[in-house]
C-alpha cells in the first residue's frame, strides 16, 4: 500500500498544529468581537456556481457524482459565501459579516512545491459600500496582523479596474489588451516595453504618461479610500500601488496584498467585489480578505529568529 | 504619497556565475559599485559593496534565490526565466548584454532532423532547456521527444543520442566544432534584470533607483 501522500498536501504534527491553532484562535477573537459570525460551507460546490463567479478554469478539481453532476473543489471561501448570502439571507437583513477558516484547493504547477491544499482565514463584509466597507475591512486586516505580532507588515492598495480602463480609452485591439493585462499581472516590464512599441495606436508621449479619464476616476476612488484609511489610523500601514493586479477574476474597485519584510511571499490579500453577488442573484456590494495560514505562521517565525538576532 | 521608511540593509543582488558574471561586474563597475573584491576573490560567495550585497549563485539558480526573497534583485539571462518560467519573479530590465540565440541545430550536411520527421512522425531533441523545447515544438505544432542532459548536448546527435538540439549559441564556435548546423532561431537572449514579488512593493523607491543606475551603466 502506498504509504506517500499526494504532491503539494501535508500532514501537521501536534507541534505545529498548536500554533497553527495559536494564531486560528486569536484571529477568530479578534473577528468575532468585531461582529463577524463564523460560517462553514461544503468543501465541494456545484461546479457550475463556482465557475458562474469566477469564469472558467476557477477550479483545478472536478469531479462527477452519482447523478452525473459535476461538482467541484473550492478555490477559495469568498464564491461559496457569496453563494451562502445570496441563497440564504434577503438583502435588507444587512450588512453581513462573516468569517470563516476553511481549506482552499488549488491547482498546481508540477514539481514547484506549491500547495494543493491550502488553510484560509479570512472574512468577508457584505452590503457596504466603498468607500466605507473597504475601509472597515482594511482596518481590520491590520488588526488581524498586529494581533498575531506582524506589525511590521504593508497592505499594498490599488484599483483592478485601471489598466483595463486606460487600455480601452487608448483604444488597445482586445488580443493585445489581453496580452498586455496578462504581461501585467506577472509585471514582465521588458515584454510591456516591447508590446507596447508594437502598437500602432499609442503615440511617444502616451506610451510614457499615462493619463485620462480612468486614471482620474481609480485616483479618485483610491483617494477616497486612502482619506478613510487615515480617519482609522492605519494610513502608515498601507502603501498605495497603482501597480498592484491579482489573479482572481471577480474584483472590482479597490484591491490588496499583504506583505512582511521577513518573507518573501504574500501572506494573503482581497478587496472588492460588487458584482460578484449580483451573478448569484442579489446584486450587493461587498469586500472581504483572506490570510493563508501557513504562510502567517512562517512569518511569525522570521519576524521571531530576526527579532531574536541571527542564529538565536 | 505614503513611502514607508526603507526596510533597512543593503539590496542584495544575485549574480550568476558564468558568462554573464564579467559583464555583470562590468555593469556595476560603471553604475559606480567598487568590484574588485568578487573579481578577485573566487571562491567567497557573498560580497558587501556598500548599497549592495552581491550573492554568486550558478545561473539556472538566480530564480530561485529571487523567488523565495533570499535575493531582493538578480541578473540571469533570458533563456534562463524561459526555462523557469513558472518561478514568480519581476522582470524589470533587459539590460541588453549577453545576446545569444537559443536554436535548433543538427548535423551539418544531414537531413536527419527532416527525415525523422517525416518518417518517424517525430524527432528525438536533446537539450539542456527541455521545457523551453517543448513550448517551441507545441507552439510551432510539430511533434519531439525532447530527452534532458545536463551538459556537452553537442555530442548527443554525434553518437545517436537524438537527431537534433536546442541549445543556447553566442558565435556558433563549439557548434561548427562539432559538425553542427543552425536549422531554426527559436529566439534571442539577453541578460535581465529581475526581482522579488515583495522586495519590489517594500522596497520600491531604492529598487527603482537601482534599477535607473544599472539600465543606464548597461548601456553605456
Amino acid at each position: 500500500m502506498s504509504q506517500s501522500i499526494p504532491t503539494g498536501t501535508r500532514d501537521i504534527l501536534p507541534d505545529e498544529m498548536r500554533e497553527l491553532r495559536a494564531i486560528e484562535a486569536t484571529l477568530a477573537g479578534l473577528f468575532d468581537a468585531r461582529g463577524y459570525g463564523e460560517v462553514a460551507t461544503p468543501t465541494i460546490e456545484q461546479s457550475e456556481s463556482l465557475d458562474a463567479a469566477d469564469g472558467p478554469g476557477g477550479s483545478g478539481y472536478r469531479f462527477f457524482d452519482e447523478a452525473g453532476t459535476v461538482l467541484a473543489l473550492r478555490s477559495d471561501m469568498t464564491i461559496p459565501i457569496a453563494r451562502l448570502t445570496a441563497h440564504r439571507f434577503r438583502p435588507e437583513e444587512g450588512p453581513f459579516r462573516f468569517r470563516y477558516e476553511a481549506n482552499v484547493y488549488r491547482a498546481v504547477r508540477p514539481q514547484r512545491g506549491q500547495m494543493r491544499e491550502q488553510r484560509q482565514v479570512g472574512i468577508e463584509l457584505i452590503g457596504p459600500e466603498a468607500p466605507g466597507g473597504t475601509v472597515e475591512v482594511m482596518e481590520l486586516l491590520v488588526g488581524a496582523l498586529d494581533a498575531i505580532g506582524l506589525d511590521r507588515a504593508v497592505v499594498g492598495l490599488g484599483d483592478s479596474d485601471l489598466f483595463g480602463q486606460v487600455l480601452d480609452e487608448y483604444g488597445v485591439p482586445a488580443d493585445a489588451r489581453h496580452r498586455l493585462l496578462t504581461r501585467l499581472a506577472a509585471h514582465d516590464l521588458v515584454a510591456i516595453e516591447e508590446e507596447v512599441a508594437e502598437l500602432p495606436g499609442l503615440a511617444d508621449e502616451q506610451r510614457r504618461a499615462i493619463g485620462g479619464d480612468a486614471l482620474a476616476r481609480a485616483s479618485r476612488r483610491l483617494a477616497d479610500t486612502y482619506e478613510g484609511l487615515e480617519g482609522a489610523g492605519i494610513a502608515d500601514r498601507v502603501q498605495l500601488d497603482l501597480g498592484l493586479l491579482r489573479e482572481l477574476g471577480y474584483y472590482t474597485g479597490a484591491m490588496f496584498e499583504v506583505y512582511d519584510p521577513a518573507l518573501g511571499h504574500v501572506l494573503g490579500g482581497g478587496g472588492r467585489y460588487d458584482s460578484l453577488l449580483g451573478r448569484f442573484g442579489r446584486d450587493m456590494p461587498a469586500a472581504g480578505f483572506a490570510l493563508y495560514l501557513e504562510r502567517l505562521h512562517i512569518a511569525q517565525a522570521e519576524e521571531e529568529r530576526l527579532a531574536g538576532g541571527d542564529g538565536s | 504619497v505614503n513611502a514607508r521608511p526603507d526596510q533597512g540593509g543593503a539590496l542584495s543582488l544575485a549574480l550568476p556565475r558564468g558568462s554573464l558574471f564579467g559583464p555583470c561586474l562590468d555593469t556595476l563597475d560603471r553604475a559606480g559599485f567598487d568590484t574588485s573584491e568578487p573579481r578577485s576573490d573566487s571562491r567567497a560567495l557573498i560580497f558587501d559593496l556598500g548599497e549592495l550585497t552581491i550573492v554568486t549563485v550558478r545561473p539556472s539558480d538566480v530564480p530561485t534565490y529571487v523567488e523565495a526573497g533570499a535575493a531582493d534583485l538578480g541578473i540571469t539571462g533570458k533563456d534562463v526565466l524561459v526555462e523557469q518560467a513558472d518561478r514568480t519573479v519581476y522582470e524589470l530590465a533587459d539590460l541588453g548584454f549577453g545576446r545569444c540565440r537559443m536554436v535548433l541545430a543538427a548535423r551539418e550536411g544531414s537531413d536527419q532532423l527532416g527525415e525523422a520527421e517525416r518518417r518517424l512522425g517525430s524527432m528525438r531533441i536533446a537539450t539542456k532547456y527541455p521545457r523551453t523545447a517543448n513550448a517551441y515544438f507545441e507552439r510551432v505544432g510539430r511533434q519531439a521527444e525532447v530527452v534532458e542532459v545536463k551538459g556537452s548536448v553537442e555530442l548527443a546527435p554525434l553518437v545517436g543520442l537524438a537527431d537534433g538540439i536546442v541549445d543556447i549559441v553566442d558565435t556558433g564556435r563549439t557548434l561548427a566544432e562539432n559538425g553542427l548546423a543552425v536549422v531554426e532561431e527559436i529566439g534571442v537572449c539577453t541578460a535581465r534584470l529581475v526581482s522579488n514579488r515583495v522586495a519590489h512593493k517594500l522596497r520600491v523607491a531604492e529598487i527603482d533607483r537601482m534599477v535607473g543606475r544599472l539600465r543606464e551603466a548597461a548601456r553605456g
